[in-house]
């Protein structure tokens, strides 16, 4: 089935078969390999996008579902020069990645939440990314990441 | 992990999805928020011919009042009930259920439809007798939740029929408590109470194949008996199993527990 979506921006167009999910259509037809792959269950939050501005399990939404909508993937996070986002900054700066796996999807996540949120406390921030799961950093440097990227995007 | 080929078609009607279903005969599947049934797909547990996929059928996303309650469209998504205030049970019930990116896509017919004995809107269905309105080829009925649920994933909803929408009464009084192992997490116990029209009624979640309405502890309520004797009895109904996450002693005690909590004021709960 052909799709057409916009993603970061970029509008495409794919022939997929109605069982790729979004995730394999994103990183296998589109080349955007950010959007990572842990579980394909739901379970772990590594593949999490933004569909129409909403947070989305990549692995839980077929390709053919996400037809004229506009996904945002981790990709879209750093600036046309390559700017960072403040929340990649923060992540660089608090330690909030060691091997990186889950570092797409805790940036999504991160990013819907200070959407709806200006300045999460600790206690949120832990609750929202519950659905992330990290093995390496032990979380600590993460929450740290998130928090402050808020003050930092709260204040600019 | 990933799915098995099917077709997919996407309904704009509930007389197309309906429809198609029936001519799948039996090897069609409607997809929803897909959060229970891809997994599904992908572990291979279910291989249909078809998916309908009705998220673009227009009229189902609505919460709308109707005569002392409200009706939820099959496509509500768990994230707008949780954000709503027209029924603050329901909005508590959402807020348990999954993660943030879960909810963003889950929906009230899917969750009914898909009858986890551990999740929470069945059991708030169960506890406020909700009625679940169906459409099928030959025509429409309504059934409530009890006739609806028959076992762990099972229901009486036929392979061509499709639930469109739910009634749920607001209750003058109610308490919502669950125990999960960390937020987001199915429920080991789930306990609803819901005062309506002057009665109490129970459901508990979490802990039989079906939500399961305790008579004995529901008449000692409604009889005035001290909270712990209801809980005593909510727990003597219960003959939950054990698995890797609780044991059933332990789910017992729990169901006592919870539903004590679930009866008791949150202003009383944090001074104990
Ligand atoms: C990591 C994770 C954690 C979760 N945690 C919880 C939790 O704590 N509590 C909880 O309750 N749920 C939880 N869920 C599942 C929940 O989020 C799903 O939303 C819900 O169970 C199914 O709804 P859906 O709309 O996604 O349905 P789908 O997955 O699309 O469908 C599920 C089943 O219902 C059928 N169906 C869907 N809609 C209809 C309809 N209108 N009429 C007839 N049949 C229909 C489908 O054919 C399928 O068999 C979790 C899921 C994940 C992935
Ligand atoms: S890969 Fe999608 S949640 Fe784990
Ligand atoms: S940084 Fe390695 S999994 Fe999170």
């Amino acid at each position: 089935m052909n799709v057409e979506f916009t993603v970061n921006g970029t509008r495409h167009e794919a022939d997929v078969e109605p069982r790729r999910t979004l995730a394999d259509a994103l990183r296998d037809d589109l080349g955007l390999t950010g959007t990572h792959l842990g579980c394909e269950h739901g379970v772990c939050g590594a593949c999490t996008v933004l569909v129409d501005g909403e947070p989305v399990r990549a692995c839980l939404m077929l390709a053919v579902q996400a037809d004229g909508s506009s996904i945002t993937t981790v990709e879209g996070l750093a600036g046309d020069d390559g700017t960072l986002h403040p929340l990649q900054e923060a992540f660089s700066a608090h330690h909030g990645l060691q091997c990186g796996f889950c570092t797409p999807g805790m940036l999504m996540s991160a990013l819907d939440l200070l959407h709806r949120e200006t300045r999460p406390c600790r206690e949120r921030i832990r609750e929202e990314l519950s659905g992330n799961i990290c093995r390496c950093t032990g979380y600590v440097g993460i929450v740290d990441a998130v928090q402050a990227a808020a003050e930092e995007m709260d204040s600019a | 992990m990933k799915p098995a080929p099917f077709d997919y078609l996407r309904a704009h009607s509930v007389g197309e999805a309906v429809r198609a279903l029936a001519d799948a005969d039996g090897d069609g599947k409607i997809i929803a928020g897909g959060q229970s049934l891809l997994p599904v797909l992908a572990l291979r547990m279910a291989r249909p011919r078809l998916l309908v996929d009705i998220n673009r059928i227009p009229g189902l996303s609505t919460i709308t009042p109707v005569d002392g309650g409200v009706r939820l469209g099959a496509l509500v998504r768990h994230a707008r009930l949780a954000g709503q205030t027209a029924h603050p049970l329901l909005a508590e019930a959402a807020r348990w259920i999954g993660h943030t990116a879960i909810r963003s896509r889950g929906t009230s017919g899917g969750s009914i439809a898909h009858a986890d004995p551990a999740a929470e809107l069945p059991v708030v269905a169960a506890a406020l007798e909700a009625t679940i309105h169906i459409a099928g080829p030959g025509g429409t009925r309504a059934t409530t939740a009890t006739e609806l649920f028959t076992g762990p994933l099972e229901t009486t909803l036929a392979e061509d029929e499709m639930i469109t929408a739910i009634d749920l009464p607001s209750p003058q009084r109610w308490g919502f408590a669950e125990f999960s192992r960390r937020h987001g997490d199915f429920g080991l116990v789930t306990v609803v109470a819901a005062e309506v029209a002057g009665r109490w009624r129970l459901a508990l979640g979490g802990v039989g194949g079906v939500p399961l309405r305790p008579a004995e502890a529901e008449h000692l309520l409604n009889d005035g008996a001290p909270v712990e004797q209801v809980a005593a009895a909510a727990a003597a109904a219960v003959t939950p199993s054990g698995d890797i996450h609780a044991s059933a002693e332990y789910r017992r005690a729990m169901t006592e527990e919870f539903t004590r909590r679930a009866l008791t004021p949150d202003t009383e709960r944090a001074a104990a």
